[in-house]
C-alpha cells in the first residue's frame, strides 16, 4: 500500500511531534508561530502508538534554540523535536524542563503584583509532572489546574 | 546590579541573621547613633498600618535620618491612577532607601526590580514581612540567649499566618529547633512546611490543643485565629476558645519561657497573662525598632 503522510513533509527544518491534542494551539501560541512567515503545517486527532491520539507541527526554514523550545515542555513535556534537513531527519531532541518560565502563563494569584501591573511573570519550576510554578513576585504555587496561559 | 534589599527571610543569609542580632544588640544599647545624617527615607504605606510605620519611623528617626512618603495611597499619587512602577522609579531618584507596605502579593519584590535604591518590605499582602521576623528571632536570642535548640510553640492560625511561616524558614538556618504546631485542622500547618522540614530532618509535632505539653516550651508563639478564615462559623465557635493562653496555664512553664505575639492581639491572650513576667510581647515590639536600626544600617552598609 502506497505510504501517504497526513501531513505534508518539509525539505528544511523542524518537525515537533508528539503534541498532546489539546496543546496544539498552545504550542502554537507559546513558539508565536501565528507571526511565522515560513509555512507551518500542523495536524490534530493523529493515530500514535505511543499516546493514542497526538498533534504534529511541521516548520519550513525555521530552527529553534534550546531554551525557545523548552517553553513548551509546561503543555507538551512528551514533544519530540526533529531538525530536517534535505528531507532527512538530522537530529532529535526531546523538550528538557526549564528551570524557570518567563511570561507564557499567568500566575493565578488575583492578589499578585503580575495581575495588576504590566509585568512579565517569571517563575521557579518546582516540578513538570504534575506542574508546579513558584512566582517569583508574590512566592505563591501555581499548579496545573489552575494555570492560564498569556 | 540592583542594590540590596530585603523583600523575603530567605534573601538573608545566616551570617546576615546573626549580623542584625549584634547590631540591634548594640542599638539597644545605644539607640540615638545619627548614622542617617543627612540621608533621606522614603516609607512608602499603600495601605495603613499603624504599628510597623511607627516602628520604622522610630528607627529612622533615632538613626538621624529624614523622612518622606506617605501613610496611605489615597493621599498619593496613586489615588491618580499611577502604576507601582511610576511611583517607586520617581521616589527612588528623591530618597536613600524605600520602605514600603502594600497591599498585593510580589509588589515589594517589583519595586526593587524598578528601584536604584535598597528596598525594604514591610509587608506585601499576606505574602511576607521580614522585618517583623527579624524582631522575632531577635527577641528569641534576646530571651534564650541563642536561636539554636529553641522549642518552639507557635499557636493559633498556622495556615494563613504569615509570621509564622517565615519564622518557621529563619529558625530552619540554626541547629536543632524543635517545633510543636497547635491549631485547629482547619487552620493547620500547610503541608509544603511540613514536608520540608520532613526533608531536613527536622523534629515537628501537631496538637489540637496544648494545655497538657505547655510545660516544655521555650517560646510560646501565640497568632490570633479569625473567624473570617472559618467557612462554616459553627467550627469557629468549637475551637475559638481553645487557643487563648491564660495566667493559670503558665504556672509550670519554663523559668525562661517567653510569650511573642506579632500584635495586634484580640482575645487569644488574656488579659491577666499581661503582668506575668514570662510575657514579652510588648517588649518585643519595642525590639522591633532596634531590629529595623539594624537592617537599615546593614543595607546602607551603615555598620
Amino acid at each position: 500500500m502506497e505510504k501517504h503522510l497526513k501531513v505534508s513533509a518539509i525539505k528544511d527544518g523542524t518537525v515537533i511531534d508528539h503534541i498532546p491534542t489539546n496543546a496544539l494551539f498552545k504550542v502554537i501560541r507559546i513558539l508565536k508561530l501565528e507571526e511565522c512567515i515560513q509555512m507551518v503545517t500542523f495536524g490534530n486527532n493523529l493515530d500514535s502508538k505511543a499516546m493514542g491520539r497526538k498533534a504534529i507541527i511541521k516548520i519550513a526554514n525555521r530552527y529553534f534554540a534550546d531554551e525557545e523550545v523548552n517553553k513548551i515542555a509546561l503543555v507538551a513535556p512528551y514533544a519530540k523535536l526533529n531538525t530536517i534537513r534535505d528531507y532527512k531527519v538530522i537530529e532529535k531532541r526531546v523538550v528538557e524542563t526549564p528551570k524557570e518560565i518567563r511570561g507564557i502563563v499567568n500566575c493565578f494569584n488575583p492578589v499578585c503584583i503580575t495581575n495588576a501591573e504590566k509585568i512579565t511573570t517569571r517563575f521557579e519550576v518546582l516540578t513538570i509532572k504534575p506542574i508546579a510554578l513558584k512566582c517569583f513576585y508574590c512566592e505563591k504555587i501555581t499548579n496545573e489546574n489552575e494555570m492560564a496561559f498569556y | 546590579m540592583n542594590p540590596k534589599s530585603l523583600i523575603s527571610i530567605t534573601d538573608f543569609t545566616k551570617e546576615e541573621y546573626l549580623k542584625i542580632m549584634r547590631l540591634a544588640e548594640d542599638f539597644e544599647a545605644n539607640p540615638n547613633q545619627k548614622l542617617l545624617q543627612g540621608k533621606v527615607i522614603a516609607t512608602l504605606f499603600f495601605e495603613p498600618s499603624t504599628r510597623t510605620r511607627l516602628s520604622f519611623e522610630t528607627a529612622i528617626n533615632r538613626l538621624g535620618g529624614k523622612i518622606i512618603g506617605f501613610s496611605d495611597s489615597s493621599s498619593s499619587s496613586v489615588s491618580k491612577g499611577e502604576t507601582l512602577h511610576d511611583t517607586i522609579r520617581m521616589v527612588s531618584n528623591y530618597a536613600d532607601m524605600i520602605i514600603m507596605r502594600h497591599p498585593m502579593e510580589g509588589s515589594a519584590r517589583y519595586a526593587s526590580e524598578v528601584s536604584g535604591v535598597p528596598v525594604i518590605n514591610a509587608g506585601d499582602g499576606a505574602n511576607q514581612h521580614p522585618s517583623q521576623t527579624l524582631l522575632d528571632m531577635y527577641s528569641i536570642i534576646k530571651t534564650q540567649g541563642s536561636l539554636d535548640n529553641v522549642n518552639l510553640f507557635l499557636v493559633g492560625d498556622l495556615k494563613y499566618g504569615r509570621t509564622v511561616h517565615s519564622l518557621l524558614m529563619a529558625m530552619l538556618q540554626f541547629d536543632n529547633p524543635i517545633f510543636n504546631f497547635i491549631a485547629p485542622p482547619e487552620l493547620a500547618m500547610p503541608n509544603e512546611y511540613k514536608i520540608h522540614l520532613t526533608s531536613k530532618g527536622i523534629r515537628y509535632y501537631e496538637h489540637a490543643e496544648f494545655t497538657d505539653i505547655i510545660n516544655a516550651a521555650d517560646i510560646i508563639y501565640m497568632t490570633r485565629v479569625q473567624k473570617e478564615r472559618f467557612i462554616d462559623p459553627v467550627e469557629y465557635e468549637k475551637v475559638k476558645n481553645v487557643y487563648i493562653l491564660r495566667n493559670e496555664m503558665l504556672k509550670n512553664t519554663k523559668e525562661n519561657m517567653r510569650i511573642l505575639h506579632p500584635l495586634p492581639r484580640i482575645n487569644e491572650i488574656h488579659t491577666d497573662v499581661d503582668s506575668n513576667p514570662k510575657a514579652y510581647y510588648f517588649t518585643q515590639a519595642k525590639n522591633g525598632v532596634f531590629t529595623r536600626m539594624a537592617i537599615i544600617a546593614h543595607l546602607l552598609n551603615l555598620k
